[in-house]
């Protein structure tokens, strides 16, 4: 089975931001070891980096006029912060690996999501 | 349909359909050709006779029929191959190459992926062998809406990759917690006056017990399934509840009691000291004539730092009640933060009642009035106001 792990930051503090900076250098280590081993991990592929869901712009289109608004489709705080793949034998294993990412325990939720094959 | 006949059928459904979809992993196949073999034996068994082994004849029927269906159809080529390798090693199908895979599917209904309304309906389809019908009737929902809930849990199960298996040891723990809620809640539901559910859910603990006789937990719900269960017929007196203690006990199955406390002690000597085997140790000792109130009080102190609930606090002050400190329960009762919950007034009147502080005892069972929804309780409280008044 394939799965797209979508991850959610909510108020996960992520670089750059002031709540970041207010993590200790432990803390801060502690989620750049967590990805190191995920993506240590077989089976796991990374996704590209996104820039913050501030910066984000939605486009949808009504009667053939393309409207757009500043920011991401749902509120800032349930934006997709990021995602990755993983293949495993199963939903446990997916899992297991999606409660490994920081920021499932640091205030944001992975979404598991499997790929159609 | 013949009494006898529906009785195998009830009694192999889950064993037979959890073989099946361990055999082809696929729920809905397993399904389709589990019912299929099922209205074949309806048809043929009243007329040739029952064959010497139902199960076998259910498994291999269903089995062929499963087959029967892969090959036609084209776009399963690839499930095709696989089945072929299975099919020549396992052509003749006898008891003892029967696995019995009900707890891989137990395991998988209660997955925590699934709505917890789904995995209730779908361990009663699927291990209950109750139809659709009986399940929606008995949550009362419309049929349609349980078809659809059944169907949504089973594509998930497939289209996300649910396992069918007993989760490892470390997983163990919190599923098996999973399948014990579920079927206590199936329990609870058939308690609260739907008795062929509280039935259902005996059976269901039963087989949990025999499937892991090693687990405390399994064996503490299924004593307190058959301790609560026994008490049925004394719980209720023209609508109204009775309590505990006013129920007439020659309407309590003591047989049925006996095999709880005998379940119950098999948890104990397991060293089960889980929330089930305590919760059972409690209905025990309030089976007893008369109940050792002090004892009580101490479990419902250790349930309440299992559980960290307020509710069973609420039990351990009735039972320090019991034992003469009424100012003490009382006090406990004050403590805690339940105020929308009418147990908690009915409680506090009756404390308040015997410390003989009647117009405050009074507020209370108004104020536990206004909360109540059922009509049983309602009829109860009201007994109580008026007992106050005369």
């Amino acid at each position: 089975m394939k799965y797209m792990l979508l991850i959610h930051q909510g108020t996960t503090p992520t670089p750059g931001t002031d709540a970041w900076e207010n993590l200790s250098q432990e803390e801060q280590n502690e989620v750049y070891a967590a990805y190191q081993e995920l993506n240590q991990t077989p089976g796991f592929t990374p996704g590209v980096q996104m820039r913050e869901p501030e910066t984000a712009t939605t486009v949808r289109v009504e009667g053939g006029e393309t409207l757009t608004t500043d920011g991401p489709f749902v509120a800032v705080k349930e934006a997709l912060g990021g995602y990755c793949f993983f293949e495993a034998d199963d939903l446990d294993a997916a899992i297991e690996l999606a409660a490994r990412i920081p920021a499932a325990r640091m205030g944001g939720a992975v979404e598991v999501r499997p790929i159609a094959e | 349909m013949t009494a006898t006949l529906e009785h195998v059928f009830h009694d192999e459904w889950g064993r037979v359909l959890a073989g099946l979809i361990g055999f082809l992993g696929d729920f809905e196949l397993a399904e389709e050709a589990a019912q299929e073999a099922f209205v074949a034996a309806a048809e043929r068994w009243p007329r040739d006779g029952t064959p010497a082994n139902p199960r076998a004849w259910l498994v291999t029927t269903a089995r062929n029929r499963a087959i029967d269906r892969i090959r036609r159809d084209r776009t399963l080529a690839a499930k095709l191959q696989l089945l072929d390798v299975r099919v020549t090693t396992e052509d003749v199908v006898d008891e003892t190459t029967i696995p019995d895979e009900r707890l891989e599917l137990v395991f998988t209904c209660c997955h925590p992926a699934l709505a917890l309304d789904a995995q209730v309906a779908l361990t009663l389809r699927t291990l209950g062998g109750l139809r659709t019908d009986e399940i929606a009737r008995a949550f009362l929902v419309p049929e349609a809406t349980m078809a659809k809930r059944l169907v949504r849990a089973k594509r998930k199960i497939a289209a996300a990759g649910i396992p069918f298996r007993v989760p490892p040891a470390h997983l163990l723990p919190d599923r098996l917690a999973a399948v014990l809620a579920v079927v206590y809640l199936i329990f609870n539901e058939g308690y609260g006056g739907r008795g062929e559910l509280a039935a259902e859910a005996i059976r269901l603990g039963r087989a949990l017990a025999e499937l892991m006789p090693d687990e405390p937990e399994v064996r503490g719900m299924l004593a307190l399934m058959l301790i609560n269960d026994a008490r049925r017929e004394a719980r209720f007196s023209d609508g109204a509840v009775v309590l505990l203690h006013e129920q007439d006990r020659s309407l309590w199955d003591l047989d049925q009691i006996d095999s709880g406390r005998d379940e119950l002690d098999r948890g104990l000597a397991l060293g089960g000291r889980g929330p089930y085997v305590v919760q059972a140790a409690l209905a025990a000792l309030h089976a007893d004539e008369p109940p050792d109130w002090v004892e009580i009080a101490a479990l419902y102190g250790e349930l309440a730092r299992l559980t960290g609930s307020p509710v069973v606090e609420l039990n351990r002050a009735v039972a320090l009640a019991e034992t003469g400190q009424v100012e003490a329960a009382l006090a406990l009762v004050e403590r805690l933060d339940l105020d929308g919950y009418h147990y908690l007034h009915a409680t506090r009147g009756e404390l308040l009642r015997r410390l003989d502080r009647v117009a405050e005892a009074r507020g209370a069972f108004e104020r536990a009035l206004e909360l109540v929804h059922s009509d049983a309780e309602r009829r109860l409280l009201e007994g109580r106001l008026a007992e106050l008044e005369g």
